[in-house]
């Protein structure tokens, strides 16, 4: 993996004839490598193991689904070495979120902190402060220079001002977190985390600058990849299932917003109310002489009540919402990914189709085409190791958030519950010596 | 209140748990079943009977379970039996029947006399209401209210016959006397004020807990919204599935379970209005302490006048205005005879105003001397009875957290294994 060349020019890895560098991602992560003797290989992977019946040393089937030049089989026999946490050389923190007032504006940083042996960083250490649009700059560089592959998310750019307080710990606190595991995620992906642009942003003092030089020097890197204007007859089914299932999935999500949402607002509306129930106990207990004691302990429970229900209600909203609005956006951008490779494969059959057209032109393939087909493989490979990344990442996310959630109306009911359990021993108490002295 | 804890509280009285009626005899509203029939104006209507049912006590005892008498009444008749109880004694806070309307209802609820729901928490209600006067001191040894209870036939008749309509005081005779009443016993006024910040509070209290009951259904029916989209997602995933869609089935669970939870609150919100209506039964006692007190002043005044009268006429001195007074200043003094005659009047009305007077002043005293027992007896059990509500609700509220968290705990399960 040290072996992963420099840090310019991914795209370097599509040029012809040059044994493949390792810039892009093999077939699977190393964990993801199911035992040969699983039956869940063939699952994952249908008809590919059926064709050949290759095995490959780290146990993995050879794909020949697809056209494949010999230097690109080379590529997935590249090992992802770099998620096994013993080798894992490089480690990112987002932390300390702190105010910044100026008479233009006012906004939160973070510090960003990397720790790493690296050899592409000039230091082993870094501390650096960074805002929103950093993250968002980075994010936008990372789309454009590695459009083969899947970038995480960040959280949301905008709020509704009003609705949400920008400044307020609990949303500060999220965001942290979000961007806390977007750096991750780029750090610990294997092509990711040696963009120049990622160096840049961990570890320049002023990032402004290299803004503008990144901008001039590799303005002509992303207009390479721009193939517009190529008719893809059809979607290899593999890329439309994960068209379908992103669409799919979309759905999903957005019906869950509105559920979660729906709740919060119910929620809230009972909360108004429950606000206005509790106090009448206490009112009744101030004309009453035996029950003063029980309306009032009634009263005391019900703001109790009130109080965990409006933690619960913030809660939802504040960690809830934000991680399913991250994931629609993600989609979008997955999809976008998935229309390129379109584009890509679009290009090369068209010009493979003019080729085969040409009855002159024999074997060889002209060098362009098979640029193409090269272009076309290395983005397939690409993509479907960040999508199997991808599935894993969601499934991660999704069962901690759907976790949490539960947990968050777990302790919601447990803080009821104490406060009337811890109520009913003093209303009987009182009972008691009430029939002693009667 | 449950039959038991009648009996119990009977035993707070000593001599007197001979005489209840509850001692003696096991009552119940066992069923209720719709009739339809010809109304007063003969058209046809359909209504509600309640079975009455009732059994010695010692038969139970002895084992040989004979089977119970019974018999049926309508709503009608139990307010028949009620408004008889207020004007026979109203020195006494009588027990209140179940609402004739639902009231404080919230939106699943229907506010239709005809409901299965709201029939089964009125048959409820209307045992709880010969439960309360069979255990009354003084109520339950009632010979309208014992054929109430055992004869079917006739018994309005008997009612009407007691004349007890004629003795009911008017609205405006008792809202006159509240205004004008110049002394009412202090401890009377405080309990109408009592009364009604009691009626007051409760009323707010239904309100919006009715409200509140409406937003807790609405929270808990859109989780089961949850239960869909889940296994509709589920469909498309592949190890995530199987979590998804067996948490898609207990957040069904919950979203189902609010409907036992709200019919538990009702019979606490029942509980509540009872003392709601208990407040207007404590506020007609005031009231009628004030009619009588209203009385014996207005005897007393009349009898102060009639012997200033007798002065003014003995001396001959007029001091209080008076038509006669002032027509005889026109017309000329009357003659002796005359005033003979007069003074001879005025003595038999003073007379009998005296008689009056001790009367009114001994109803008076007796009224306040009974009502003010019956009154004491009624904070007691209205003390123990709102305690007792108060802590069921309390249990009522750590059910339904242990609900929740039993609930939750299983999806998080099913979540942990996505």
């Amino acid at each position: 993996a040290a072996a992963l060349g420099t840090t310019d020019e991914p795209t370097s890895a599509m040029s012809a004839g040059a044994p493949r560098s390792l810039a892009s991602s093999g077939q699977k992560s190393i964990q993801d490598i199911c035992h040969p003797l699983s039956a869940e290989e063939s699952a994952l992977n249908p008809g590919s193991a059926a064709d050949t019946g290759l095995i490959l040393p780290n146990g993995t089937p050879v794909d020949t689904s697809s056209l494949a030049s010999s230097s690109s089989l080379l590529n997935r026999l590249q090992l992802d070495d770099d998620l096994d946490g013993e080798t894992r050389d490089l480690f990112v923190t987002v932390e300390d979120p702190k105010k910044h007032v100026s008479t233009m504006e006012t906004y939160i940083t973070y510090r960003v902190c990397t720790k790493t042996t690296r050899t592409e960083f000039d230091l082993p250490e870094y501390s650096v402060r960074r805002r929103y649009q950093d993250f968002d700059w980075l994010r936008n560089k990372l789309e454009e220079s590695q459009p083969t592959h899947l970038i995480p998310p960040l959280p949301e750019k905008f709020v509704m001002k009003g609705v949400v307080d920008r400044f307020s710990e609990e949303f500060v606190e999220t965001r942290r977190k979000a961007l806390d595991k977007f750096l991750k995620r780029v750090a610990d992906h294997p092509v990711l985390s040696f963009n120049e642009h990622f160096n840049a942003f961990l570890s320049a003092k002023d990032l402004n600058k290299r803004q503008g030089l990144a901008l001039l020097t590799k303005m002509g890197e992303s207009v390479k990849y721009v193939t517009g204007g190529y008719k893809l007859r059809a979607r290899p089914a593999e890329f439309a299932a994960m068209g379908d299932y992103l669409d799919l999935f979309t759905q999903k999500m957005g019906t869950i917003d509105r559920i979660a949402q729906r709740i919060i607002k119910e929620q809230s509306e009972f909360l108004m109310e429950l606000r206005e129930y509790g106090p009448v106990y206490s009112s009744w207990s101030s004309f009453e002489e035996d029950l003063h004691d029980p309306l009032e302990g009634v009263s005391g429970c019900m703001s109790n009540c009130s109080s965990a229900l409006e933690e619960l209600t913030e809660d939802m909203s504040e960690d809830f919402l934000p991680v399913l609005r991250e994931y629609v956006l993600y989609i979008e951008s997955m999809k976008n990914v998935l229309k390129k490779r379109d584009q890509v494969q679009a290009e090369y059959e068209t010009k493979l189709e003019a080729v085969v057209f040409r009855e002159d032109k024999k074997p060889p393939v002209p060098s362009d085409v098979e640029k193409c087909q090269d272009r076309v493989e290395c983005f397939n490979a690409d993509l479907k190791a960040d999508w199997d990344r991808w599935e894993n990442n969601k499934r991660q996310d999704f069962r901690q958030l759907l976790t949490g959630m539960a947990d968050k109306n777990i302790q919601h009911y447990e803080k009821c519950l104490a406060a009337w359990e811890s109520l009913v021993p003093l209303l009987q108490d009182k009972q008691e010596a009430e029939g002693e002295t009667s | 209140m449950r039959e038991r804890e009648m009996q119990s509280r009977g035993t707070d009285m000593p001599t007197q748990e001979r005489k209840l009626l509850l001692k003696k005899m096991e009552i119940s509203v066992a069923e209720a079943e719709k009739r339809t029939g010809k109304n007063a104006v003969n058209m046809q209507e359909t209504y509600t009977v309640y079975l009455i049912e009732t059994r010695p006590v010692d038969a139970a005892s002895e084992g040989t379970n004979p089977v119970p008498d019974s018999l049926w009444r309508r709503y009608s008749e139990f307010e028949l039996l009620r408004n008889y109880l207020l004007v026979t004694y109203p020195f006494l806070v009588v027990p209140p029947l179940p609402e004739k309307r639902a009231e404080f209802v919230w939106h699943k609820l229907s506010a239709d006399n005809m409901d299965p729901d709201f029939v089964e928490r009125r048959r409820v209600g209307l045992e709880n209401f010969l439960l309360r006067v069979a255990s009354h001191p003084d109520l339950s040894s009632d010979k309208i209210f014992y054929s109430f209870l055992t004869e079917e036939n006739g018994w309005k008749e008997t009612v009407f016959e007691t004349g007890f309509q004629a003795k009911a005081d008017s609205r405006l005779k008792a809202l006159n006397a509240t205004f004008r009443v110049k002394n009412p016993d202090k401890r009377f006024a405080e309990m109408k004020h009592y009364g009604d910040e009691l009626q007051s509070v409760i009323s707010q209290l239904l309100r919006v807990r009715a409200r509140a009951a409406d937003r807790l259904y609405g929270v808990y029916k859109v989780h089961g919204n949850y239960g869909r989209v889940f296994s509709e997602w589920s469909a498309i995933e592949k190890e995530m599935g199987d979590g998804l869609q067996s948490a898609g089935h207990h957040m069904d669970a919950y979203a189902a379970s609010v409907d036992d939870i709200l019919e538990e609150e009702e019979h606490y919100a029942d509980q509540l209005k009872e003392y709601l209506f208990y407040a207007d039964a404590l506020r007609a006692v005031c009231r009628k302490h004030e009619l009588t007190q209203y009385e014996l002043e207005m005897a007393a005044q009349d009898l102060t006048s009639k012997k200033q009268q007798r002065e003014e006429l003995a001396t001959g001195t007029i001091r209080t205005f008076s038509l006669k007074g002032v027509t005889s200043k026109l017309f000329g003094q009357e003659t002796p005879e005359q005033r003979e005659a007069k003074l001879k009047m005025l003595e038999t009305q003073i007379e009998e105003g005296e008689e009056l007077v001790k009367e009114r002043n001994a109803e008076c005293e007796e009224f306040v001397k009974s009502a003010w027992v019956d009154i004491e007896r009624f904070k007691e059990q209205k003390d123990h009875d709102l305690r007792e509500a108060l802590i069921s609700y309390a249990i009522m509220q750590i059910s339904m957290c242990k609900k929740g968290i039993q609930v939750w705990n299983n999806a998080k399960e099913c979540f942990s294994k996505m």
